[in-house]
């Protein structure tokens, strides 16, 4: 029982990077904290939804179709909104009421155009039968989740580390004014990495009928609580850092509700108080936000 | 006469005594008092955020910890209605007090912190393992104390309490302090401000404002369920009702209240969504045009906004 416990919590841990992994990033750039990040989840939720039921194509192939209209969405979203915001006293904490906006209009514009109910894609969408590991089996879909979610991780790695676009992103991060000051496009950047972020939080909902169950229009709210408490505990504005975040966070969860089921549902709010409180910079950060 | 008794005077005493006249002419009095409460709320929102620059996103944690700070207070103490409404309001407190390290976050951080803070006290009470206290997810009835002209009344003493409370934070001495280190809390710090303590002033005073309501609230509606109390939408709207009028000023909230609250009950009760879309429109629009609220729109003609 530990031990499937343990190796479902690594699998989940593995899924929840990739929810707070966009939202990592985009604050990590851009220093502005997107609320409606769950909410976007949502949408590549129903739009796998959608390409499955109507277009019968598995999440598998849908996946590459959601991150790059994700992406291509973010672009001009970013240009239309985030500008205008830096420029403001205070961008930081502005972002989180205005975003908080943009998360009311999604979710209602969801409900209208969706209707409320749960909607679900069967499991065998992304093959049928078990994994055996250790001794102990797994759903496919879990596995298959997690390893997509590996996949993201590496390929951000490979991005951020290894390209032009790259290193200049991860000047940015360093510092946004001095990165003007040497003559980077920072709004290009800065578009860029809001884009991939969405993409990222896209691709989670691919992957969120079989992870988390079943959709609505009103999931969104829950998972960012779940995808803040991933990226505190791992580390503000390190999108590395948040692997070890999604780990501790999956882990915790699956050991809850195996162990204490009937207070699972406090996890993540305990976990972000706690390591807020106790480690306000995360498990591997350096200092951005007393006060 | 000192300038926050004018206020108090001209913008807080109207405001209480038209809510103490309208129940003779208009029946719905459960709507009426929704209004006060929500008048209350946003004051007490605005005492902290306002004042402090805190934006406390999880502030119906403290409302819920006043409804069943009463609640608990009846049902196991048998307690008279007052003394649970004060017990309320040292719920409020309590947990304020509890929360107190949040202020060590800044912005975000602590909006954050926050609401998950809010909901974990949801949690808690609503968690069947503790029914027997709580009563759980199945709701608390209190109808040996229900009495809805009485606690009409009280939650209007309350509101012309709180108004009096920011008339005096604008312009009374502890107020300008409070704006100072919002404004630039080492200049503050450096002209001698107290910082800590004022801002956990201001928060424990917000907090047992909120508190208070929560315990007025249970008192008029008597029977409720925690989905009720620890509605993440009155956060929501006591937040947009502040920022709709302008944040630390006395009007503000009260125009954000009357016109949104009013536009709510008008079309936000039959068709929701509608009203979620709308009010997330107007929130987007005002961070991007207007961050101060409407008051600064007059301010920037010359016109003073009590």
């Amino acid at each position: 029982m530990l031990l499937h416990a343990l190796l479902g919590g690594v699998v989940f841990g593995c899924y929840f990077t990739l929810v707070g992994l966009g939202l990592n990033l985009v604050f990590g750039v851009m220093r502005i904290v997107n609320l409606a990040h769950g909410d976007v989840l949502m949408l590549g939720s129903f739009a796998a939804y959608f390409l499955f039921h109507l277009a019968a194509l598995s999440p598998l192939s849908a996946a590459p179709l959601i991150v790059v209209g994700f992406f291509l969405l973010g672009l001009p979203f970013y240009y239309l909104v985030v500008p205008r915001l830096a420029a403001s006293r205070d961008a930081e904490m502005l972002s989180f009421i205005l975003f908080f906006g943009v998360q009311q209009i999604i979710e209602a514009l969801a409900a209208i155009a969706f209707g409320s109910s749960e909607r679900s894609i069967p499991g065998r969408a992304l093959g049928i039968g078990a994994v055996h590991l250790w001794g102990q089996s797994l759903p496919r879909a879990w596995v298959i989740s997690a390893l997509v979610a590996l996949a993201a991780v590496l390929a951000l790695y490979l991005y951020l580390y290894h390209t032009r676009l790259g290193l200049l992103t991860r000047a940015v991060m360093a510092s946004r004014e001095e990165a003007r000051a040497s003559g980077i496009d920072i709004h290009r950047v800065s578009a860029i990495a809001f884009g991939i972020g969405l993409a990222l939080a896209g691709l989670a909902g691919v992957f969120a009928p079989f992870m988390l169950g079943s959709i609505t229009p009103a999931m969104g709210s829950i998972i960012n609580l779940a995808a803040f408490a991933v990226i505190v505990v791992g580390t503000l504005g390190n999108p590395l850092g948040t692997v070890l975040g999604g780990l501790v966070y999956g882990v915790g969860l699956l050991l809850m509700q195996t162990y204490l089921s009937a207070w699972a549902d406090l996890l993540p709010n305990l976990l972000l108080i706690l390591v807020l409180l106790v480690r306000p910079s995360g498990l591997l950060g350096r200092r951005v936000r007393l006060a | 006469m000192p300038r926050a008794a004018r206020d108090f005077l001209r913008v807080g005493v109207p405001v209480v005594l038209l809510f103490a006249l309208l129940p003779l002419a208009y029946q719905n009095e459960l709507l009426l008092f929704n209004f006060v409460l929500f008048l209350i709320l946003a004051q007490g929102l605005n005492a902290v955020y306002g004042f402090t620059g805190y934006l406390p996103f999880g502030y119906v944690g403290f409302f819920g910890a006043g409804a069943y700070g009463f609640a608990l207070a009846v049902m196991h103490l048998a307690a008279p209605p007052l003394l649970a409404l004060l017990l309320a309001g040292l719920a409020g407190v309590v947990l304020g007090l509890i929360l107190t390290p949040l202020l060590r976050l800044s912005g975000a951080y602590f909006a954050i912190a926050n609401l998950a803070a809010a909901q974990m006290v949801y949690q808690v009470i609503a968690n069947p393992a503790l029914a027997d206290i709580t009563k759980g997810p199945y709701g608390v009835s209190l109808a040996s104390v229900f009495a809805p002209r009485a606690s009409y009344a009280v939650a209007l003493v309350i509101l012309a309490l709180v108004l009096g409370l920011v008339a005096w934070l604008r312009h009374g001495r502890f107020g300008l302090a409070l704006q100072a280190m919002r404004d630039d809390p080492v200049s503050a710090a450096m002209a001698g401000i107290p910082v800590l303590r004022g801002r956990v002033v201001a928060w424990l005073l917000s907090a047992l404002i909120a508190g208070l309501a929560g315990g007025v609230f249970a008192w008029h509606i008597s029977v409720f369920y925690p989905e009720t109390a620890f509605d993440i939408s009155i956060s929501i709207f006591a937040i947009v009702f502040t920022l709709f009028g302008g944040a630390a000023t006395l009007t503000g909230p009260i125009a954000g209240v009357l016109v949104l609250y009013g536009l709510y009950n008008v079309i936000g009760i039959s068709v929701p969504q509608y009203f979620q879309l709308i009010y997330g429109a107007l929130i987007v629009g005002l961070v991007l045009f207007l961050p101060r609220g409407f008051a600064s729109l007059l301010r920037r003609r010359g016109i003073d906004v009590p």
